[in-house]
């Protein structure tokens, strides 16, 4: 996967095991807040590592622990793109 | 000297003293969701907890004693949080709880943090909070075998000085490090030297503290350990497209095949025990009043309840497993999508199966939920679904009018299937309620779902152990409380007023009278007095009906030699026992629920809505089966 670093896309639109940098989220503050505490924060790597069995939640692994959200609230995540280990070396 | 970090080490903690000044004597234990802190709570308590609140996912502070040195500190323990803004319910109960808020519960003297140290940037995030409130606090970095295996390392000393705090790493599991704690708790507060707190960013800014935390990974020279492989592995198994729905339908099965299949014979053994056990104290106790009141009035009333003890524990033992391995995350993983269908999510999952055992610790596992409106929901569904206190009225009338015929094949038999059917309208009408809330009055916006799939762990038959014990103890409390003191009353209002000194008999007792009372109001439902005083006393918990019913049948003449069984196929039709079963499978006959409901959801308005929506779901479906049934058995 190319580096594009200048655009944000939603983290929806990763594909699966794509890995890219959270940027904006763009829900009301307490949410903001609430996702940015188990892990969703700004300039965190995350990585689109798995799809519940019946299609949503999707599960992605930001901070070497597996969180899954929704699709309405990953819509919500931008992230730009770019591929990273969970340990943080560029693939 | 990044290579620091795997032994159980703690530092800055000061020397007991000289001169005994104020010691601690209440200690709090907080730390993130999935910290390890529960299992490390058992391990400091062992078996001492004293007030054991209710078991099942941890969201309620519980109270332990620790064994301190020749004294007992009392440990509290905190439901997981990821922050000390009240965002959700278990952060304002924490936060009440460490600030001195909280009824009941003295303000700590000390805290004990407990940090998941394979996750520790993200888990830093806590520690700030908690440090500035400015009580002596110990952090503890946990699982540190697991991190020293993955290759992790940090320096511990450098951590205790960014954090002004000490810092011992730890393992609850292994029993490591455990020492630190003791001797934590043994310093003098009136030697705290709280002066030497360092500047410690603001308590809302994530991305400050994140930052923070980070540059202080950076500055203990903190190298993460490799993430469990296992955990996904086993993930690319049970979240598997097709295996992943196939497993969780087979787990939810096999719960269910166990807990009726090995906990009916145990129950039916258990119960022969029981009898035996009173026929053989019977000649010891001299014949009249006083036999009658032990043996038919409270041992009949107290034993048709504790024969349910085997397969409550077992339902127990199976959640216990689920969780602690980690499945249940899984679970509700899967079945989030679900249970959107009906307005809900997927946290609801734990909660609503934790309701088929017993709906108290299920209605406080729902703190879980952010969204009110959702918690709201799901509180209000959980008594639906079928608990253990209704198997003891539905096993009784089952095996009492539904004939031992295989209905597919060996495989599944009337009774099973009126069973299964049981449970079945319980789900549906929880699901019909929580669609009719969440379109109507309870309707939310969407807010975020965040489920976080901790790694696979074994759970320990210790941690299991203790949540049977704790589970047994509530239960046989009820029956040495609650249900033989409504044993006592009526077995007492059945045996007045006396007729010349004489007891009366069963129809001009006090009881009767009471019975006949309500009749009119139940004889369109199929049911004969003595339903009547059963659903009276069920009010203040569903199995309290087998008590009863067992000591008025036990005392009529008539009916004495019967066992209830037989009794009450000779004093009940067939349509009138069926609506009974689904007069139990509606109706909120549950003192304890209703107590927590009001206390989770802080008002009256809730418990008194739910009382009088299900009971009067409950009198209309028994009204029509009874209506229905006798028309069409004449």
């Amino acid at each position: 996967m190319k580096l594009r670093e200048d655009t944000e896309v939603p983290l929806l639109d990763l594909e699966l095991g794509e890995g890219g940098t959270i940027g904006h989220i763009s829900l009301p503050a307490a949410d903001q807040q609430f996702l940015m505490r188990v892990g969703f924060v700004p300039g965190v790597q995350v990585k689109f590592s798995r799809r519940a069995p019946l299609g949503d939640p999707s599960v992605y692994s930001v901070d070497g622990t597996e969180v899954a959200l929704r699709a309405e609230t990953a819509s919500r995540i931008m992230v730009r793109r770019g591929w990273f280990s969970p340990l943080g070396e560029l693939a | 000297m990044n290579c620091h970090s795997t032994e159980s080490s703690i530092v800055t903690i000061p020397e007991a003293p000289e001169h005994p000044g104020r010691e601690i004597s209440t200690v709090a234990l907080i730390g993130p969701p999935n910290s390890g802190k529960s299992t490390l709570f058992n391990r400091l308590t062992r078996l001492r907890q004293k007030v054991g609140n209710y078991p099942g996912v941890t969201v309620e502070q519980r109270v332990g004693l620790l064994a301190g040195r020749g004294r007992e500190i009392r440990i509290i323990d905190l439901p997981g949080v990821y922050s000390l803004t009240p965002y959700s319910e278990d952060e304002r109960v924490a936060l009440n709880v460490l600030t001195g808020h909280m009824d009941g519960l003295p303000r700590p003297d000390a805290i004990l943090l407990v940090l998941d140290v394979t996750h520790l940037s993200r888990q830093l995030v806590l520690a700030a909070p908690v440090i500035a409130l400015g009580l002596p606090t110990l952090v503890l970095l946990n699982m540190a075998d697991v991190f020293a295996k993955g290759g992790g390392s940090l320096d511990v000393l450098k951590l205790a000085v960014e954090l002004g705090a000490p810092v011992a790493m730890v393992s609850a599991t292994q029993e490591t490090g455990l020492d630190a704690v003791d001797r934590f708790l043994r310093q003098d507060l009136s030697h705290n030297p709280s002066s030497l707190l360092p500047v410690l960013p603001t308590l809302q800014d994530v991305p400050q503290c994140r930052k923070w935390a980070t540059q202080v990974g950076g500055r203990i020279d903190y190298q993460k350990h490799l993430p469990s492989v296992w955990s996904r592995r086993l993930d690319d198994v049970f979240l598997h497209k097709y295996w992943g729905p196939l497993i969780f339908l087979i787990v939810v099965g096999a719960v269910f095949q166990t807990v009726f299949g090995l906990g009916q014979p145990m129950s039916t053994a258990f119960q022969d025990l029981l009898t035996k056990l009173g026929l053989h104290l019977a000649p010891l106790i001299p014949a009249g009043v006083l036999r009658s009141l032990l043996l038919d009035g409270l041992w009949k009333g107290v034993s048709s309840v504790l024969v349910f003890l085997p397969q409550i524990l077992l339902l127990f033992f199976f959640i216990g497993l689920l969780e602690d391995s980690g499945y249940l995350a899984r679970a509700a993983l899967i079945s989030d999508r679900t249970m959107r269908a009906v307005g809900l999510n997927g946290k609801a999952f734990i909660p609503l199966l934790s309701a088929y055992a017993c709906a108290v610790p299920a209605i406080m596992a729902t703190r879980t939920i952010e969204n009110k409106r959702d918690r709201i929901a799901t509180i209000l569904i959980a008594p639906f679904m079928t608990c253990s206190a209704r198997l003891p009225i539905y096993t009784l009338l089952i095996a009492a009018f539904i004939p031992d015929r295989p209905v597919v094949g060996v495989l599944l038999g009337a009774r099973a299937c009126a069973m299964l059917s049981l449970y079945v309208l319980g789900f549906l009408m929880a699901i019909a309620t929580a669609k009719l809330l969440k379109s109507s009055v309870l309707k939310s916006a969407a807010a975020p779902f965040v489920l976080e799939l901790p790694d696979y762990r074994w759970p320990t038959f210790q941690s299991i152990g203790i949540r049977l014990l704790d589970r047994g103890q509530v239960f046989l409390r009820q029956a040495g409380t609650v249900i033989l003191a409504v044993s006592l009353l009526v077995w007492v209002l059945t045996n007045i007023p006396l007729h010349n000194g004489h007891l009366p008999q069963l129809e001009q007792s006090v009881i009767a009278h009471l019975g006949h009372g309500i009749e009119p109001l139940i004889r369109p439902l199929g049911f004969n007095w003595k339903i009547g005083i059963g659903l009276l006393t069920s009010i203040i918990a569903r199995e309290v009906i087998v008590g009863t019913l067992g000591t008025i049948y036990g005392t009529d003449p008539a009916t004495r030699a019967m066992t209830l069984q037989n009794a009450l196929r000779q004093d009940l039709t067939f349509a009138g026992a069926m609506a009974l079963l689904v007069f139990f499978a509606f109706a909120m006959q549950c003192t304890s629920t209703l107590a927590v409901v009001r206390r989770e959801t802080n008002s009256w308005k809730w418990p008194a809505i739910q009382f009088l929506y299900m009971t009067t779901i409950a009198y209309a479906a028994a009204f029509a089966v009874n209506q229905i049934l006798s028309a069409m058995l004449k």
